[in-house]
């Protein structure tokens, strides 16, 4: 019985089923390459082959079918990925501290602030960096940082950022009193499409460009929250947070900020 | 004659108690997320939660069941020793240090990214390496079985492979091929970027590689149930095998067609081609054709059962079967739990109806009642079948037995019925949190309730399982016998050269492999733009 040949077309196991597996694949092919694409009288489809490639998925230029509309406001320009920012050395840390002179006016000696501004020692590198960028390139305005940031080079941010990131972020004993996490920060709100405040913003996790909060001032979060909600502040590229703001409640953004403002 | 019996009791032994725990881990998620219990406050501990419960039920479970069974089916099939025992030992030792070296950075939050990998989401490093390692051993395992069927061969020309080896061995040839999708997918995108030497990942082929794996992993899962129908049910109820030749041809059936299928899963996908998508759909409503071939030979050899036993008329043989026997009741339960998640299949792999259930909860009913339900219960009647041979120890809580059978089917209905309601109504799948106090999704809280008891319906049936196990390794020592398997109404003497061997179906399957998946990873492999940053999980 094994002197039988299978490999050989006088058997019939092999040519049956090569020829019905062959024509299994070629009808359904032809359905699914030819026919459909042919019955769905797609105006974009120009000619059978034009369908062919399109159901297949072969990438095409979109069709020029209206003018892409132009945001009229600016956005960030900043893509932040793990490699964005070098690491740090002692040089750039010293050049940042320098430079970070002209920021103690509001932001602290020691980027702790005393003036309701952003506490920035211990901040992201990345979030640092991001935030000076988009003073620069107007996609976040602001009367007292736009000048400042100015004439700062490429080299001054990432050194400021570098700076900032290696002062020992401010630690303390919680309050005593800790009241638990408002429900906004812990789980958001998910039928309104609010993710948590924590799922970012530390406390459950970090995503990379999300600032940590704890002990901002809570005027300043607030503030941050309404601008995101009325669309003055536009400088997050995916629309994330002005989403999320303005699904807020007034209550909620109090909750948020005053959690926060209050951590240590 | 069964020799290696540590071997395949240390198979079974740590696939049941990965089920364990992963079955503890399921019914938490269930009741944490359902309205009886408040919201956990931290979504990380579900994700953590039911990464491990995927990965010990996906992966590690049914693949040491399939090792275990395999080796037994092998050395009782072919009256021989297994060729190669070291590296059997060495392909468990692989799997077994696998699993603890992938659950250990689940459990530490370091790798909560679903059994599914989902990139661009980055896990440690090690989880991957555990889930390679557990790939690589159960490969040594393919490689054995086909060097013990060569051997056997060698020494039998000319004689027909026993069914339950061809079988096993359809089963470990399938698995080798639909495994190197994941494969690639870890070792040549994922891992470069676990280890830090890129920071971007082609997301939209990872998934495509993935869905290469993700379909036809379920009919490797399938495969000891269906040699069980095949070879063990026949033989337990005092039956025969209805046709020897249709049982290859359906496990040849499935070789070829359950591969070319899986972009079923990518549907909602936008990187791959609506056509692909549409053959993808018509090889998938192919796999029928060996089900439907299963049911009809096993239905048949079964009323032969029956009319030996006397029954008499249309349905009478059906009352005339010994429902008694565990392994008949199980194999009863779970063709119709295959029922009807073959018939809840039939939506998913439609590319039209899919959309209205696309990543509900409709799909986790879906696959639990396949899997949990049609597959497992099988399982365990596997291993109620093999005990006795491996321990030497009859297993004699017969009513425990039933009882536990009884549970898990009614329990499964109970858990995955309520899921396809809730799916309809259009509640996603694997969400931490789900606010019933909403208008919109509150009607679904009593059927997630409902679910909930199912769950633990089915925690009570594990805990009886395991029971009766226990319990037979402390009875008494006695002679089991030689294992035997059903033999067919006409035994057969000489099979075609191409139903007993597997290089033509293997030719077949690769081709038709490439021909469904050549273009689009060709495509996505050329799309440089395609790569997005990857997403660390659990470094912050």
């Amino acid at each position: 019985m094994d002197r039988e040949r299978l490999f050989s077309p006088r058997n019939p196991w092999f040519t049956g089923s090569v020829a019905l597996t062959l024509a299994i694949t070629v009808v359904t092919a032809a359905f699914g390459f030819v026919w459909l694409p042919r019955i769905e009288r797609n105006a974009r489809f120009a000619n059978l082959w034009d369908a062919i490639c399109s159901v297949a998925g072969a990438p095409r230029a979109a069709p020029a079918l209206a003018p892409v509309v132009q945001p009229s406001v600016v956005t960030t320009r900043v893509v932040l990925t793990p490699t964005t920012l070098p690491p740090s050395d002692a040089e750039s840390i010293g050049r940042g501290a320098t430079l970070a002179l002209r920021c103690t006016m509001c932001h602290g000696a020691r980027g702790l602030s005393e003036a309701n501004s952003p506490n920035l020692a211990g901040q992201y590198a990345a979030v640092i960096y991001k935030e000076l960028e988009d003073y620069k390139s107007g996609a976040r305005t602001s009367a007292v940082m736009m000048p400042i940031v100015a004439d700062l080079s490429q080299r001054d941010m990432r050194d400021l950022a570098a700076y900032y990131a290696y002062l020992p972020r401010p630690s303390g004993p919680p309050p005593s009193s800790t009241p638990g996490a408002p429900r906004i920060v812990e789980s958001g709100a998910p039928m309104r499409g609010i993710a948590p405040c924590g799922a970012c913003h530390g406390s459950l996790d970090n995503k990379l460009g999300s600032p940590w909060l704890e002990g901002q001032p809570a005027a300043y979060l607030h503030a941050q929250l309404q601008a995101f909600a009325t669309g003055a502040r536009h400088n997050d590229i995916g629309a994330q947070m002005r989403n999320v703001a303005r699904q807020m409640s007034p209550d909620e953004m109090e909750a948020a900020a005053s959690y926060y403002a209050g951590r240590p | 004659m069964i020799s290696s019996k540590r071997l395949i009791l240390a198979h079974f032994w740590l696939a049941f108690a990965g089920f364990g725990v992963a079955l503890l881990l399921g019914e938490w998620q269930m009741f944490i997320r359902s309205p009886l219990h408040g919201w956990i406050g931290d979504p990380e501990y579900y994700y953590r939660s039911v990464t491990a419960h995927g990965t010990a039920m996906a992966y590690v479970f049914p693949t040491l069941v399939a090792m275990g069974f395999g080796y037994a089916i092998s050395e009782a099939s072919l009256a021989r020793p297994l060729a190669g025992l070291r590296w059997a030992w060495a392909g468990f030792t692989l799997v077994a240090a696998g699993t603890v070296i992938a659950v250990v950075p689940v459990a530490m939050g370091r790798a909560s990214i679903l059994y599914t990998f989902y990139p661009p989401l980055i896990a440690n490093t090690a989880y991957y390496v555990g889930v390679v390692l557990v790939v690589v051993g159960s490969w040594i395992w393919v490689a054995l079985m086909s060097v013990n069927l060569r051997l056997w061969k060698r020494d039998n020309p000319g004689r027909p492979v026993p069914l339950a080896m061809f079988a096993n061995v359809a089963g470990s040839y399938l698995w080798a091929w639909t495994a190197v999708g994941a494969a690639i997918e870890l070792l040549f995108q994922i891992l470069p970027v676990a280890f830090g030497l890129t920071t971007t990942v082609n997301a939209g082929l990872a998934r495509v590689f993935f869905s290469w794996t993700l379909h036809a992993i379920v009919y490797f899962w399938l495969m000891p149930t269906y040699i069980a129908y095949y070879t063990i049910l026949p033989r337990a109820i005092g039956g025969r095998l209805f046709s020897d030749s249709m049982a290859r041809l359906s496990f040849i059936l499935f070789l070829i067609v359950a591969m070319p299928i899986g972009i079923h899963h990518l549907y909602a996908d936008p990187q791959v081609g609506a056509g692909f998508k549409f053959v993808h759909a018509v090889f998938t409503a192919l796999v029928a054709l060996p089900t439907l071939l299963t049911v009809l030979t096993i239905c048949a050899s079964v009323e032969i059962a029956g009319r030996l036993r006397g029954g008499k008329g249309v349905f009478g043989w059906i009352a005339a079967l010994p429902w008694g026997n565990p392994i008949m009741l199980a194999a009863a339960f779970s063709f119709v739990l295959l029922g009807f998640g073959g018939a809840g299949g039939l939506v998913n792999m439609s590319y039209q109806l899919d959309s209205s259930i696309h990543n509900t909860q409709w799909v986790t009913g879906h696959f639990h009642l396949i899997f949990g339900g049609a597959i497992v219960i099988m399982y365990f009647a596997i291993a109620y079948d093999l005990w006795p041979h491996l321990t030497g120890r009859a297993l004699d809580s017969l009513r425990l037995m039933r009882l536990q059978l009884w549970t898990w089917f009614i329990g499964m209905i109970v858990l995955s019925f309520p899921w396809h309601y809730t799916g309809i109504l259009g509640m996603p799948r694997r969400m931490a949190f789900y606010d019933y106090t909403d208008p919109a999704i509150a009607r679904v809280a009593s059927s997630v309730m409902t679910s909930v008891a199912g769950g633990a319906i089915l925690v009570i049936s594990g805990i009886l399982f395991f029971i009766v196990l226990i319990r037979g390794q402390m009875a008494p020592r006695v002679s089991a016998g030689a294992y035997r398997f059903s033999v067919a109404v006409h035994p057969p003497r000489a099979v075609p050269v191409a139903l007993n061997g597997f290089a033509l179906w293997i030719g077949l399957m690769i081709a038709l492999t490439a021909a469904n998946y050549g273009y689009p990873i060709v495509r996505l492999l050329a799309l440089p733009e395609a790569a997005v940053p990857a997403v660390f999980i659990g470094r912050g």
